[in-house]
């Protein structure tokens, strides 16, 4: 652990913390990098970059099945991993933990077996007017296999989706609730404790796509009763190729496979085979095995550092990155509700979102520009696209002004 | 500002980026196509008025987009009005041959015009521009060839 545990409790030291982030060292196009895009993908401290080599270099062979040491080392990282992800949702059962490639692949688990096993044609399946693509489409392939029914909540003007905007669509028919915690566009976060209390009121269950929400506030699955929860380890400052499924026990020993293969199978017969108990049963072929434990690491690193912690100096950013890009004319914030995490999406009059970027992109600052995934969404608001700049836990103030010098220079370039 | 972003955002571009000509329908449109750049949410309508020739008596475009992909369509508009077919179509070639770092190979007749259409050969350095360049010039062939829908992904 790169940050001893007192001195974390101190102050947040954001100077301190970017220099286990070697990335934001290098200059890039001659300048510092200010990297405002980690709700596309984050940095990485060096604790993660070294627990990822470490396993190739001293502990690295093929889990669950071999009898020699270096495998019997690699399992209990992996398995030991699994207790780390536990803990960090509070989950209560560590096989409740699957290990995927990412939170798309997580969500299309549930939609290929809880879907496909519980889900009769003319249910319905709620989500959101703010999701990613990721739960859209697994939910529109099973509505073409299946004939379910898919109610969307819409979006309010500020970027909330009101708890009533979904407990208006509740029905005896509705099975699942799958909504995301925070918006990747608009950062709004929704009540998703509110949101499940009423789904189970209404006999549904509930996935919640967490990719944007476990960097930035705490979660407990079970204070929160969700059903299913997803995430990616590279959102959460960990390696690329891992993604979280967590699943209530009842619910994934209830659903059939999603892959077949090794590790999955507790007897092949060419006539019969028999399944492997929770969590191998989701976890078909060679997994990441040096990933994972990156992803532990990962969740320490935040963990010491402490997400509320961590929450309040994004928070502050947030705050200060709004009001001094408010201010800014012909600038439009879109998605503008106070409960939001540190995402901020906007538009200008003058330049297009990919000449904002570019121009952004020419001084250093790395923001995204484009539909994010969420093209339903930038219908809602008429917009083509946004530029879309989001903070994570190393960023910093002068982060912030150079973005806002930049937004001035794409100004001078476009204005009339 | 720096240099290499004044040699993407030439003048020429800013300003037919702000202004871009010929952005309007052609009523008595005898070919037109949709053109569609998904990553970026581009997307503009085509307008051509061909005549028995087979030149183009008027062409012109619809659509919103970046300034690269808005004042492409605009110098495009102004350089084929009163072409062949074949000289459109050699154009689009010459030009893609620009925008992509190719050898751009054209005919004398079609010099002044690849002169003028030259400010967007700084669209070759950064490969995601290249389709917000071209996109104009795609759904020209399309429309060409009567094909309703095109996309540059």
């Amino acid at each position: 652990m790169i940050i001893a545990k007192a001195e974390a409790r101190g102050a947040y030291d954001v100077e301190r913390i970017r220099a286990d982030f070697p990335i934001l060292g290098r200059p890039v196009r001659g300048r510092p990098l200010i990297y405002l895009d980690s709700t596309a993908s984050a940095q990485k401290p060096q604790s993660v970059i070294d627990a990822e080599s470490e396993i190739y270099a001293t502990e690295y062979a093929n889990i669950h099945r071999g009898l020699y040491y270096l495998s019997e080392r690699a399992t209990e990282r992996y398995e030991a991993s699994r207790r780390t992800v536990q803990r960090f949702l509070n989950a209560r059962h560590a096989h409740e933990v699957i290990f995927t490639r990412n939170t798309t692949e997580s969500i299309n688990l549930v939609a290929a077996t809880y879907g496909r096993r519980f889900l009769q044609p003319g249910d319905e399946i709620v989500i959101t007017g703010l999701e990613h693509h990721s739960n859209i489409v697994p939910w529109q392939l099973l509505r073409e296999e299946r004939g379910i029914v898919i109610k969307v909540a819409p979006v309010a003007d500020d970027g909330d989706v009101p708890l009533e905007a979904i407990t208006g669509l509740l029905t005896p028919r509705t099975k699942l609730v799958s909504v995301a915690h925070i918006s990747n566009v608009l950062g709004t976060i929704l009540p998703v404790a509110e949101i499940i209390r009423a789904a189970h009121a209404a006999g549904a269950k509930v996935l919640i796509d967490g990719a944007q929400a476990v960097m930035h506030l705490p979660v407990d699955v079970q204070a929160l009763d969700a059903d299913f929860y997803a995430f990616s380890a590279h959102k959460l400052y960990g390696p690329t190729g891992v993604g979280v499924l967590y699943g209530k026990e009842d619910l994934l020993n209830a659903m059939p496979p999603y892959q077949g293969g090794g590790d999955m199978i507790r007897t092949v017969t060419f006539e019969k085979s028999t399944w492997a108990p929770l969590p191998q049963k989701f976890e078909a072929g060679t997994p990441a095995i040096a990933q994972v434990p990156a992803l532990a690491a990962a969740i320490d690193y935040v963990t010491a550092l402490g997400l509320d912690r961590i929450a309040s100096h994004e928070n502050n950013l947030l705050a200060y990155a709004s009001e001094r890009l408010a201010a800014v004319p012909g600038l439009r914030i879109i998605g503008t509700t106070p409960h939001k995490a540190a995402v901020i999406s906007f538009a200008l009059d003058c330049a297009h979102p990919h000449d904002i970027a570019q121009v952004l992109d020419n001084a250093g600052v790395a923001v995204r520009a484009g539909h994010h995934c969420a093209q339903p969404l930038m219908e809602r608001f008429g917009v083509p696209a946004t530029a879309r700049a989001s903070f994570g836990l190393y960023n910093n103030r002068a982060d912030v002004d150079a973005l806002v010098a930049a937004v001035t220079k794409v100004q001078e370039l476009f204005g009339q | 500002m720096s240099d290499d972003l004044r040699d993407l955002y030439q003048e020429v571009i800013l300003d037919h980026g702000r202004h871009p000509r010929n952005r309007r329908m052609i009523e008595d449109a005898n070919h037109h196509a949709r053109g569609e750049n998904p990553l970026c949410g581009d997307k503009l309508i085509v307008f051509l008025k061909i005549n028995a020739d087979g030149v183009i008596e008027d062409v012109s475009f619809e659509g919103q987009g970046c300034a690269i992909s808005t004042a492409s369509a605009s110098l495009m508009t102004e350089v084929i009005v009163g072409k062949s077919e074949k000289q459109a179509e050699e154009l689009f070639a010459s030009f893609h041959a620009l925008a992509t770092g190719g050898e751009v190979e054209s005919s004398e007749e079609l010099e002044d015009e690849m002169d003028r259409l030259h400010v967007l050969a700084g669209v070759r350095d950064y490969p995601v521009r290249v389709k917000c360049a071209t996109l104009a010039w795609h759904t020209l062939v399309a429309a060409l060839k009567d094909e309703q829908k095109v996309t540059t992904e």
